[in-house]
């Protein structure tokens, strides 16, 4: 697998497994106006993962698409980082994991901008715009939830605790990362990372909640050894393409 | 049902800069941030506007329709308070 077509299909996917557990909310909001706006996210979230993907088939160039990609890898070709397949659990979860991969997406997606890939510049710089917005709403929502009721902080708490050592694969690199930065293609996440801890930091000791010490972080993800919950969600996402090959609709 | 989702909230869209602040409806939220974010979620995703106005619907002094009567209708016969004896240039826009 090429250096180039790797990097752009870990991005991909990162975007395409994140939509897809964000997806599950839609019409199980907590209130009306909360389940449009998190649809609103995964809706741009998913239009990130379709150019990215059409980009990373070209790339390949032998001829599969998009929906190639999408509906038919198995679990071990799909190259996100395990934070974006945790279950949403109950809101509180589903916010600290978006809140994780907004401030990241954020910090990369900015740097994207200056790609010498200039399709993937382009989509950086669409992609800026809307991930600026979903960091103000999640972040939001960290604040609400770690200042809110004894409950509201507890599980904010508790889906810290839970997924914070899966913050760490964020910024796992390898030959590909480092290929990628060296041709200006990728970003280097070193170069961003003390910004990114800063900013999670001081949001929740604002929230009043306590990031875990010394925690084992968790990687593979990249590579695509993945947690369980992969497979489900390909289950779901895949079983209508896999039954209907080549159907259209 | 109001007391899970919050209270009520009317939105105000402006469609450019210089014009007029429209109401176009309203949503549920618990502060002025939320109100502000819902409202771009569900009012402004389809390029309606450039700028937004919320404010809880409770701060809304509003008419009742008892009032229709004595408020509007003495206007109906005094057709000289209407500016029509003017010619409006044509560059003029939004009369």
């Amino acid at each position: 697998m090429n250096h180039h077509y790797k990097y752009i299909l870990r991005l991909a996917d990162n975007a395409l497994i994140n939509t897809q557990r964000l997806s599950e909310w839609t019409g199980h909001g907590p209130f009306l106006e909360e389940d449009l706006a998190l649809t609103n996210i995964a809706l741009d979230i998913l239009g990130r993962s379709n150019l990215l993907l059409e980009h990373a088939a070209k790339i390949d160039n032998t001829g599969k698409s998009a929906d190639n990609l999408a509906y038919h890898r198995g679990e071990r070709e799909f190259l996100n980082t395990k934070l974006v397949e945790q279950p949403n659990g109950d809101y509180a979860q589903t916010i600290i994991r978006q809140v994780f991969v907004d401030a990241f997406d954020l910090l990369l997606y900015t740097e994207l901008c200056k790609s010498s890939d200039q399709t993937l510049a382009g989509i950086a710089a669409k992609s800026v715009k809307e991930i600026t917005y979903h960091y103000r709403h999640t972040s939001n929502w960290v604040l609400r939830f770690g200042l809110g009721t004894e409950d509201s902080n507890q599980r904010a708490q508790q889906a810290l605790n839970e997924l914070w050592r899966f913050s760490g694969e964020l910024f796992y690199t390898d030959e590909t990362d480092q290929w990628a930065v060296k041709e200006g293609i990728g970003a280097d996440v070193n170069m961003f990372k003390d910004k990114w801890t800063k900013t999670i930091t001081s949001l929740f000791a604002e929230a009043n909640l306590k990031l875990p010490e010394n925690a084992f972080m968790q990687t593979g993800g990249k590579n695509g050894i993945h947690t369980e919950h992969l497979g489900y969600i390909l289950a779901e996402m895949q079983s209508l393409a896999r039954s209907l090959p080549n159907d259209k609709w | 049902m109001s007391d899970s989702q919050g209270p009520l909230w009317e939105v105000f869209v402006q469609k450019k800069s210089g014009q007029p602040f429209v109401h176009c409806g309203n949503l549920h939220a618990f502060d002025k941030e939320m109100a502000l974010q819902n409202a771009r979620d569900l009012y402004t995703r389809r390029m309606e506007g450039m700028a937004l106005w919320v404010v809880l619907s409770e701060h809304i002094v509003a008419s009742s329709p008892e009032d229709q009567g004595s408020f509007f209708e003495p206007s109906n016969d005094k057709i000289f308070r209407h500016p029509t004896f003017y010619q409006v240039p044509d560059v003029i826009k939004h009369m």
